[in-house]
């Protein structure tokens, strides 16, 4: 018999499948984010000082807000043609399918994140490409995190009629403790201290960085294990 | 492991304040076409939904048998083909997209070959099987989703309104195909108003009425099914 893995997997191939065909959530979702930064463009002034205050809390508002969209997208097309409920009917552990979900929104949120942060780089001139690789690392825990707090919500919500407002109620609450850490674990990395002759150059904090990709990377995992315990009672009625 | 019995036993659902259904026994067997009727609210689908596992009852029990033995868990979902009025297929994918996946999930034989001779079976136009679901009308669609349910040999199948949206001829079809499943040795349970669909076919009548079991009747095994007059007679009498 196939493990959990395997069978999640399955499912997020099948998602990401449907997804590369239809384009429709990847395509609504990057639009939405970038539509953000260009708002963002126009309400904060880009000055080097305040941008780099403010830049981590843009790239974490536009990953949560178009995040949900595609979050809501997602069990909405499992619910057209009730095929959640054939999933669920499966002989597969239930959990598996709360996996394969949460898997392929993780990657629908990290591809417009991996969008939405060159966007915000280029149209604030913001040095968020210096710590490259530890800023990745920030962006698949929040984007997992994301994935995983928000599929067991979308899919409980999914046969309630006024899921598309309730599902951000719900969730932000919970990604409060999310955005917190990731923005806190982005802000460290682009910390600046101004040199000799009073120009800002990049200093980042790595301790507190550190601190807070730990914090992220806790916070997930309770998430996914919390899920893991509730998903299946959630779902059935 | 088929299963050739499945007893409900003082099987009651409540949502919130609400009573759903109350306190239902009944007995499936296998070989058998039970048709579940009633008017809507009746509690029909939720009777169904306790019996495919996606609905928790909130008393009573039901056992799921093999022989002499219970089966439980993914053993019995396993075992559980189910028709609905959605077709349960992702209408971005081709018919031979959505069964091999439905094949993985079961880990059944689900390669070209196999899945083509299914497809045949069901009728579904050769034409239209490697075009994704959504461009399918309402009666291909139905007949892949029927080829979705066969896919997995349930011995358990489990039908809510299949017929609705069905022209005439494909409802007769799809009442023919439900009858070979019966003949195969299949538990078949089928919730309806299109009583000319399964006439003839159902050897099981149980009418439910606002969430109670008003009236259960069985056929001898060589008594054949319920004609159309008697199934109506039946409906008519107890379902009001």
């Amino acid at each position: 018999m196939a493990s959990i893995v395997t069978q999640a997997g399955r499912i997020a191939w099948k998602d990401l499948r449907i997804e590369l065909r239809s384009r429709e959530i990847i395509y609504t979702m990057a639009f939405f984010g970038a539509l953000l930064v260009v708002i963002y463009s126009f309400a904060f002034p880009a000055k080097a000082d305040l941008v780099r205050a403010a830049v981590p809390g843009m790239l974490w508002v536009t990953m949560a807000f178009s995040g949900t969209i595609g979050i809501g997208r997602a069990f909405d097309r499992e619910r057209e043609n009730d095929t959640m409920r054939a999933l669920l009917l499966a002989p597969i552990p239930r959990l598996a399918v709360f996996f394969g979900k949460a898997i392929s929104i993780t990657a629908l949120v990290l591809a417009v994140s991996l969008v939405c942060a060159p966007l915000i780089a280029l149209f604030f001139n913001a040095p968020l490409f210096e710590e490259a690789p530890m800023l990745l690392l920030v962006i698949v825990l929040g984007s997992a995190g994301i994935a995983v707090i928000g599929s067991v919500f979308a899919a409980t919500l999914l046969k309630v009629r006024s899921r598309d407002v309730l599902l951000p109620v719900i969730l932000y609450p919970l990604l409060v403790p999310l955005f917190v850490a990731g923005t806190n674990a982005t802000a460290a990395l682009l910390t600046a201290s101004p040199n000799i002759d009073g120009v800002l150059v990049s200093d980042p904090n790595f301790p507190a960085a550190w601190y807070w990709i730990q914090f992220l990377g806790f916070y997930d995992l309770a998430f996914l294990v919390l899920s893991f315990w509730i998903f299946e009672s959630l779902v059935i009625e | 492991m088929p299963l050739d019995r499945v007893v409900i036993e003082k099987v009651g659902k409540r949502y919130g304040s609400e009573r759903a259904l109350h306190g239902v026994s009944l007995e499936l067997r296998g070989g058998s076409m039970c048709a579940l009727l009633g008017h809507n609210g009746a509690g029909k689908t939720t009777l169904l939904g306790i019996l495919s596992t996606l609905v928790r009852a909130s008393d009573g029990k039901i056992t799921y048998r093999a022989g002499d033995q219970a089966v439980e868990g993914d053993d019995v979902r396993r075992e559980i083909g189910l028709l609905a009025h959605a077709s349960l297929c992702y209408g971005e994918l081709t018919a031979f997209e959505n069964l091999a996946l439905v094949g993985k999930l079961y880990e059944v034989a689900s390669d070209r070959p196999a899945l083509t001779a299914l497809l045949d079976r069901v009728g579904l136009d050769v034409r239209a099987r490697d075009r994704v679901a959504r461009t399918y009308s309402r009666g291909m669609l139905q007949r892949l989703a029927l080829a979705r349910a066969m896919l997995t040999r349930p011995s358990l199948v489990l039908l809510d309104e299949p017929f609705t949206g069905l022209d005439r001829g494909g409802a007769l079809q799809l009442g023919e195909q439900l009858g070979e499943l019966r003949a195969t040795g299949a538990i078949v349970v089928v919730v309806t108003h299109d009583l000319e669909a399964i006439a003839g076919r159902t050897d099981h009548v149980a009418i439910l009425q606002r969430g109670r079991l008003v009236f259960e009747e069985r056929r001898p095994d060589d008594g054949g099914g319920y004609d159309y007059d008697a199934l109506k007679d039946l409906y008519h009498r107890h379902a009001n």
